[in-house]
């Protein structure tokens, strides 16, 4: 499972999609939306995706990762459009043998993903929105 | 030849656009294309590094050409996740 939506993100569904008989793990991760980043309080944060190349690239990240981790299976949903305080912005799933691979191929999921998948976000603040990383 | 420019989170401010249509001469560069760009959108050239490219959904340098390309989108630093 590899995808872009604007719904909510339901752990359950990734987590059911990469279990296996054969798996003795599995290790989740999700991404949230803080209310304050440097000091500034956050009303809300709106993520913008390039369609199309950004599940490109979570396909390539997956495919990657099992490689070089040796787990079972990998599942990246990410949200686009307006997220609130406390919202799931990304979930990734991992399955594996053994708990060790599952949880450090979780984690270069999400450090990949920051890297290479074309997704932006916009903070909203009291007094105007910034697209992060840029400043402008 | 006509290639699609898209344009995304601050470019796309910077712009004034999501995307547009760009004709250029035959064998023309992804580099000549923003140069085309920042003469066109005076907000382009406020970006003071190259952003990342990617021509039909896949990365792409700079000094590739354009011939068969049909979407090219300029890609400010993400921030997924």
């Amino acid at each position: 499972m590899i995808r872009l939506q604007t719904e909510p993100i339901v752990i359950d569904e990734l987590v059911a999609a990469v279990r296996g008989d054969g798996d003795g793990a599995v290790a989740t991760f999700l991404g949230t939306v803080r209310n304050a980043n440097a000091g500034r309080r956050v009303l809300y944060l709106e993520y913008e995706a390039y369609g199309g190349m950004a599940e490109r690239e979570m396909e390539a990240i997956a495919a990657e990762v099992v490689l070089r981790h040796g787990v079972s299976r990998v599942a990246i949903v990410h949200r686009t459009g307006r997220l609130e305080i406390g919202e799931a912005s990304v979930g990734i799933a991992v399955s594996a043998r053994h708990r060790a691979e599952a949880f450090d191929a979780a984690r270069d999921v999400i450090d990949t993903l920051k890297r290479t998948v074309p997704i932006w976000k916009r903070e909203h603040f009291e007094d105007g929105a910034v697209w992060v990383g840029e400043g402008a | 030849m006509t290639v699609f420019v898209l344009y995304f989170a601050s470019l796309k401010d910077r712009t004034g656009l999501g995307r547009e249509s760009v004709d250029l001469p035959e064998g023309a560069t992804v580099a000549e294309l923003w140069e085309t760009l920042t003469h066109r959108h005076p907000g382009l050239a406020g970006f003071t590094a190259r952003p990342l490219v990617a021509c039909d959904k896949a990365y792409a340098a700079w000094d590739t050409r354009l011939d068969g390309v049909s979407e090219v989108a300029f890609l400010p630093p993400f921030s997924g996740g």
